[in-house]
């Protein structure tokens, strides 16, 4: 662990985008790229990121900065057609699509709570998506496929890779659809993403080392692939309407 | 649209854990300027339902929960899982044996 080796940090404009500096020194990426992003949303809570850090630089609380180098090095060296397929793969084995028989009071709390998210997706994006118990999964129709990758391809590299982070997140591309089109908060998304576990935990009890851990983790970085998602993709202009006489 | 309650709320919220996170002088920190600014940009509107508010409502909602989370996430971190290992001595201690003590090396 790195103890905190910087007083100040302050955002500087640069050429290429928003850069964060730490004292005097510019923040780099792990690949020793000059950390740039293009929104200043992005860069203000990155900044903060790095400002909250106490003694020592924890790097598994730094999710915004973890995010911004994956964009900027790319690791796993996949351009966008292969980002959008790893995601609609997902489709395959959406968590809210796979049901179970039993016990009978968790396939109803499944079918409660799962269906309506199933059907607003399908309303949303015109496609059929269904649900399975069977332990193959549904069958996903090659056009509900084409739909999302068409649909996904209009979002650029860098939100790209924050929705390709929050499905590996939510195990499910049905629940993330849902997040980033608002439709859900971050809390609900994650509640229906451990659904299972929270009706486990109703049961047997809650461990709160292990349950909250896991809980708190999982929102920490859904909220944060959200946030990426929506700041990377937008752009705002304010309207000033003039006072009529 | 996500139900999301009264927008002063979760401003006053994320406002909260800004502080937290910043310390003292945390009213001059980029952040609190900039959540400040956009909420009082994004007031004034004559629409009943503005999509830009409803999306800025969103937007400090989620960084709400984020750093709400990794606030929480940090202290179960340190409460349960910060101490690491015990040492051979504290181990031999736990059932009430001490380490010998050899000449020359190690017990």
């Amino acid at each position: 662990e790195r103890k905190r080796f910087y007083q100040n940090v302050s955002i500087s404009q640069g050429e290429g985008g928003f850069e964060i500096n730490l004292d005097h020194r510019k923040l780099k990426t792990p690949q020793a790229k000059l950390f740039t992003v293009p929104s200043e949303a992005l860069a203000i809570a990155v900044a903060t990121e790095w400002d909250s850090q106490k003694d020592t630089i924890k790097f598994y609380t730094m999710h915004l900065t973890t995010l911004c180098n994956t964009a900027l090095d790319n690791p796993t060296q996949r351009n966008k057609t292969q980002l959008i397929r790893a995601a609609v793969k997902f489709l395959e084995t959406d968590t809210v699509c796979y049901r179970v028989e039993e016990p009978p009071a968790l396939a109803e709390l499944q079918k409660n709570e799962w269906d309506p998210v199933v059907a607003w997706v399908e309303k949303r994006y015109n496609v059929t998506i269904g649900s399975s118990t069977s332990i193959l999964g549904p069958n996903i129709p090659a056009s509900t496929k084409e739909t999302f990758i068409s649909h996904l391809a209009s979002y650029n590299m860098w939100a790209l890779q924050g929705i390709e982070f929050v499905i590996t997140q939510l195990k499910s591309l049905i629940l993330s659809m849902c997040l980033i089109d608002r439709h859900i908060t971050v809390e609900k998304a994650v509640l229906l993403s451990r659904l299972e576990e929270e009706y486990q935990i109703q049961r047997w009890g809650n461990v709160e080392w292990a349950h909250d851990y896991d809980l708190c983790e999982l929102r920490a970085r859904t909220a944060a692939g959200t946030l990426f998602v929506h700041l990377c993709s937008e752009s705002s202009t304010v309207k000033h309407k003039l006072l009529q006489d | 649209m996500a139900a999301l309650g009264a927008p002063l709320r979760t401003l006053r919220a994320l406002l909260r854990e800004l502080r937290h996170a910043a310390g003292r002088s945390y009213r001059d920190s980029p952040a609190y300027r900039h959540v400040v600014a956009a909420f009082r940009a994004h007031r004034v509107t004559s629409e009943k339902l503005c999509r830009a508010q409803q999306e800025l409502h969103f937007q400090a909602a989620t960084y709400l929960c984020l750093l709400r989370s990794v606030r929480e996430h940090e202290a179960l971190h340190r409460e349960y899982h910060g101490r690491g290992e015990r040492s051979s001595q504290e181990v031999a201690g736990l059932v009430g044996f001490r380490l010998p003590q050899q000449p020359g090396g190690k017990g």
